[in-house]
């Protein structure tokens, strides 16, 4: 009996504690080691495969561009930068898991990720725990910056397009009266409709309708003859392109002449696909646009397009604006703790990012310009101004 | 609950607490976490073993168990919580269990009509299942829809998780051992032969339908519990597969394969990650290479001490 049972046990202590031995927990606070290392590590991590995987393979591509820039001029400090990259695979949990890693095993001093805002969620409340700063690209959900004081992210939060919208209609356009029409069930549409709600209203213009619908409807005339009836001279519409494109459709059926106005939700292929004609002239509110004439954008799209021979997009922008910040920090800090990176990003004001100017606000969300672009005809979409905060 | 059924639990329960401590004081939380991942995994693959495996059935919804059992959990202590005590290890506790709970209803509601279906009909209804429940999570705003259920307490410990996967692996013995379990392997083996013997087989189908979700339940909530967070893409049609995996590569039908099995799904792409890109080209390819190899799965039907005593009977026969 005992020897049946003790012979595994014999074996399974041997072989675990051949296993252990590499995985000695080193104080995870300790801050003179990383302070001591030869280089700076930066860790990052996204969805590099999985279902989303252009997302984090254009972020990773700006990070790295970032990255190699600043190695070249020096580093940080006469230190390198290395960015240890791991995929999560579109799975919050797994994010957890590398998030997990790159603080505990590899040490990172800081960590750069992600894009999608579950797992920005998910992943934020690890850095948090262990008090390493964590700069999101582009997760714009409100909730990712609340988990902590060591979270951060270099993109506007939602509701900021609202605003941006309200002032683009009344001082671009110089139009007096709008209607709202909103996705009740998207957090996201409810947050820009009462933004420019408040703000169109506050710079003295009217909003004469404010409806709404759900999405996944198909058929909107009832509200567009409410909204017809009342003669807005903009419709803006903050849901995504699905229902935006049925929206413009049928507007330009019932013959309504009003511009459509819109945020970041319009920004795929589909819209122009799904909305023919008719949503050509409206314009949407975006993070970046490479047709920028702003020579700090030009200028980065070319040593992209030099690297990668791509036009970068807007997540490979603002990738390389989250690892700019992060490295502009780590040059300002007092040293390369971890809470000095934080304290240091925490005071990031009016840095020049390719997306714009950044500021960090108490909230640690980014205040910076988002860009208007206009639908000028199949999937093509211009340019038109940049608007400040 | 005989004396030595105690001489043997309190121990393991000691030493569970023992190694939780530990785990904690000087192991790397990257390593931890890795095994308690197993540790769930553990759960889900020996519970899906006595659908698949024993009874022979081929279920593709476990994830789908796993979501209500970690939804419910993680409603009881993070949306509506009976006061703050719910936040405590026993109120997670009782939280968990009622996800299992929860979860064995779910695998009642869905069992009872799909379960008369054989085969690949079985595992289309189980699957649809799966999504339904993906779906419906989707649509709840209460528990966050598609952003997700965040600010979760994170109280499974080592211990909790590793006292659970023990419970499920005992339960799960017994049960193979005893007559629902004869039935279930009749079932397996020829379904039309055990019912002219008189066996129930709906009956038997359901109750191991629902023994297999009150644990994927408990795993759910487990999970839930020590993430931290929860939304429904950790729950899709992917980690169903996975666990088939886990199931399929340990062996059908044996509960120490389906452990190992569990083992190696969650441990092979960690120690794969420093290929990179490549991590999920190449872990496929193990899984074929080992699955050409041992087509019945790494135990086969047999468990894992069995192997061991046939090799010392066949050292005796030769000495």
């Amino acid at each position: 009996m005992f020897s049946i049972f003790f012979r595994p046990c014999g074996f399974l202590a041997l072989s675990l504690t051949v296993l252990l031995t590499g995985c000695i927990k080193k104080n995870a606070g300790d801050q003179t080691e990383a302070a001591n290392r030869t280089e700076l590590l930066f860790g990052e991590y996204g969805s590099m495969t999985g279902p989303e995987s252009t997302f984090g393979i254009s972020t990773h591509k700006g990070i790295i561009m970032a990255v190699e820039e600043a190695n070249s001029t020096g580093g940080v400090k006469g230190k390198k930068i290395r960015v240890i990259s791991y995929d999560d695979q579109g799975r919050p949990d797994e994010a957890v898991t590398t998030v997990t890693k790159l603080i505990t095993q590899d040490r990172v001093s800081l960590i750069l990720g992600e894009v999608a805002s579950s797992r920005s969620i998910a992943a934020g409340a690890i850095a948090q725990q262990y008090k390493i700063p964590m700069i999101s690209p582009s997760s714009t959900n409100p909730k990712v910056t609340e988990i902590g004081e060591y979270i951060f992210r270099v993109c506007f939060i939602d509701p900021f397009q609202g605003s941006v919208m309200a002032k683009f209609a009344m001082e671009s356009l110089k139009y007096k009266t709008a209607a709202i029409l909103r996705d009740v069930k998207a957090d996201y549409s409810v947050g820009l409709a009462n933004f420019f709600a408040s703000d169109f209203t506050k710079r003295g213009g009217t909003v004469v309708a404010d409806l709404s619908y759900s999405n996944g409807d198909v058929d909107f005339k009832a509200q567009l003859t409410a909204i017809k009836g009342k003669k807005p001279e903009v419709l803006f519409i903050p849901g995504y392109y699905t229902e935006v494109g049925l929206i413009a459709k049928q507007a330009k059926e019932m013959n309504y002449k009003g511009v459509l106005l819109g945020g970041d939700g319009w920004d795929s292929e589909k819209l122009t696909e799904i909305g023919g004609d008719a949503i050509v002239g409206g314009y949407f509110s975006n993070h970046y646009s490479h047709e920028d004439k702003n020579p700090v954008v030009q200028n980065f799209v070319t040593r992209y397009k030099s690297k990668f021979g791509e036009v970068p997009n807007g997540l490979a922008a603002m990738g390389y604006d989250a690892a700019i910040v992060a490295i502009d920090a780590a040059k300002r800090s007092a040293d390369l703790s971890s809470k000095g990176l934080r304290d240091a990003i925490a005071n990031t004001k009016n840095f020049q990012g390719v997306t714009g100017i950044i500021t960090i606000n108490d909230e640690r969300n980014a205040i910076k310009p988002a860009v208007v672009l206009k639908v000028a005809g199949n999937n093509l979409y211009q340019y038109v101004t940049t608007i400040n905060p | 609950m005989n004396k030595r059924f105690f001489l043997i639990a309190i121990p393991v329960v000691a030493a569970l607490y023992g190694l939780d401590y530990f785990l904690n004081e000087y192991i790397n939380e990257y390593v931890v976490r890795v095994i308690m991942n197993c540790g769930i995994a553990c759960i889900l693959s020996m519970s899906l073993n006595l659908v698949n495996g024993c009874a022979g059935q081929f279920s593709l919804g476990h994830a789908g168990f796993m979501a209500v059992g970690a939804y419910v959990a993680a409603t009881l202590t993070t949306v509506f919580p009976a006061g703050p005590s719910f936040q405590s290890h026993l109120g997670v506790g009782m939280a968990i269990l009622s996800g299992g709970i929860a979860a064995g209803l779910a695998g009642y509601l869905v069992g009872l009509p799909s379960l008369r279906l054989r085969g690949d009909y079985l595992a289309i209804v189980t699957l649809g299942f799966g999504e339904i429940i993906r779906i419906v999570i989707l649509n709840i705003e209460a528990v966050g829809g598609p952003r997700g259920l965040p600010g979760i307490p994170r109280l499974s410990s080592f211990f909790w998780i590793y006292v659970w996967a023990a419970i499920t692996g005992l339960v799960l013995f017994r049960i193979i051992r005893s007559s629902v379990g004869r039935a279930l392997l009749s079932l397996r083996e020829d379904e039309i032969a055990a019912e002219s013997m008189g066996i129930n087989t709906a009956k038997y189908k359901v109750q191991a339908f629902v023994i297999s979700s009150f644990f994927a339940g408990i795993a759910g909530g487990l999970f839930a519990h020590y993430q931290g967070f929860v939304d429904p893409s950790s729950f899709s049609f992917n980690r169903s597969v996975e666990v088939v995996i886990m199931v399929v590569m340990g062996g059908m039908g044996s509960i120490s394969g389906s452990v190992i099995g569990a083992i190696i799904v969650t441990v092979l792409p960690e120690f794969l990650r420093f290929l990179d890109k490549f991590r999920m080209v190449v872990f496929p390819l193990i899984l074929i290479i080992l699955m050409l190899l041992r087509p019945m799965g790494l135990l086969g039907h047999k468990e894992i001490w069995q192997l061991f005593r046939f090799k010392r009977s066949l050292k005796k026969a030769v000495a």
